[in-house]
């Protein structure tokens, strides 16, 4: 129950967030399109530029909609709380895990190069010489 | 209260024991409502964790802009510009919802029932945009649960035709660069894996094949979004079954303040939040 604002105030307060969320998801979508060369061609940006923007926004867009639309800003300290201390803990471990898949593509390029590397003793069984081939299909 | 100061206390738990302090000054219904969202958060985040991990584990992931490339009615490429079509929405669907919030703290009926079917509405869009968006990936470009069709070129090359000659495209040679997405088209009941010649590095000189993508694609994309398309249905549905009750003046009947519109609009805004973030993890990462 949003007690100290009036109703006129409410309905203005829900429109401002209308074109708030728009326009960060409008930035959101052009930082993806402009960094992968869509927009400007061949125009690229790093990653570690795009994607904290992109992240930051969204946990923005997420911060207004937990607190204007559901209320929360209104609400006891301790419910918002009890709700918001578990999903941060969820959007650190979401980014944790996105950079632990990121290391493990840096390991399974580290592990293709020394696959290739000339080694003087055969340490394979003895027969037809297989050079390492890229053969696998999805999985690199 | 009475004179002596330990039966004080014993009343106070009495009083408690019957009930009628609310924990965090929020009724029952709400707080459960809350409770229930937290756990659909870490099941969300757990599929997302999934998502991510892989995804980011293999240079063969296609890239989201160039998969989600088609908009209806038109048969150019237009990058995310139909899941953009799609955020904005959930976005105006749960403004709609604030609004039949606000109208039913006014115990205006009329007013709770017209903004709870613009929201119906809102959700029905919604999980139309998405089955089309399903249909496309499925019976156009061919991805399935456990076939993707949709790559990454990972050396620099050049395509070869069925005769061994170099492809041309609009009078150049038909070139390819490290890290362009591809997709392997179906011809009749034939995918056609194209050859080409590697340019450069380790293996230069050599006639590939064009493989598929990773397996873990399609059903990733397909689980996810499913779970999520099936929140927005059940949402909705539980959204007419409100609207409905609001309009027989069932809650009219209860003098809370439409409370139980308040709570179907947290699990709708619970809805639109998911959104942003499957939105941002599949689309723009």
């Amino acid at each position: 129950m949003s007690g100290h604002l009036t109703y006129e105030e409410s309905k203005l307060v829900v429109f401002k967030g209308l074109r708030l969320l728009a326009v960060i998801t409008l930035l959101e979508v052009f930082i993806a399109l402009i960094g992968n060369g869509h927009i400007i061609n061949g125009f690229h940006l790093v990653k570690w530029i795009m994607y904290p923007l992109m992240i930051s926004l969204s946990l923005y867009k997420a911060y207004f909609i937990i607190y204007e639309f559901m209320h929360m800003k209104y609400e006891v300290k301790t419910l918002a709380m009890a709700v918001l201390l578990p999903m941060t803990l969820l959007i650190w471990a979401m980014i944790a895990f996105f950079s632990e898949g990121n290391h493990w593509f840096n390991d399974r390029n580290y592990v293709r190069t020394a696959d290739k590397i000339e080694v003087k003793e055969s340490i394979t069984p003895q027969g037809e010489h297989k050079e390492p081939v890229l053969e696998i299909q999805d999985v690199h | 209260m009475t004179e002596n100061i330990h039966t004080d206390h014993a009343q106070d738990d009495q009083n408690l024991w019957g009930g009628g302090k609310e924990p965090f000054k929020a009724s029952y219904g709400k707080l459960m409502m809350w409770y229930f969202l937290i756990s659909d958060a870490f099941t969300f985040s757990g599929f997302l964790i999934a998502y991510g991990a892989l995804r980011f584990s293999m240079p063969t992931w296609p890239l989201p802009d160039h998969v989600f490339e088609s908009i209806p009615f038109y048969e150019g490429k237009a990058p995310l510009i139909f899941v953009t079509f799609m955020t904005f929405v959930l976005i105006i669907s749960s403004v709609t919802m604030v609004r039949a919030v606000q109208e039913g703290h006014r115990e205006n009926r009329n007013g709770v029932v017209f903004w709870m079917i613009l929201t119906i509405i809102g959700g029905a869009t919604f999980l139309g945009c998405q089955a089309w968006e399903w249909t496309t990936l499925i019976v156009k470009e061919n991805v399935k649960l456990t076939k993707n069709p949709f790559s990454r070129h990972m050396e620099d090359g050049v395509y070869l035709n069925e005769d061994g000659t170099v492809a041309m495209l609009d009078g150049k040679e038909e070139t390819i660069k490290k890290g362009d997405s591809y997709l392997i088209h179906k011809h009749g009941e034939e995918f056609s894996l194209r050859k080409y010649r590697v340019t450069d590095g380790p293996d230069k000189g050599k006639v590939k094949q064009l493989s598929f993508g990773p397996k873990a694609f399609g059903a990733l994309f397909f689980f996810i979004t499913g779970f999520h398309g099936f929140h927005v249905f059940s949402g909705v549905l539980f959204l007419a079954i409100i609207a409905i009750n609001a309009a027989s003046g069932v809650y009219a009947a209860r003098k809370n303040g439409y409370e139980m519109v308040e709570k179907i609009g947290l699990y709708w805004h619970f809805v639109d939040l998911v959104w942003v973030f499957v939105f941002l993890v599949f689309y723009l990462l």
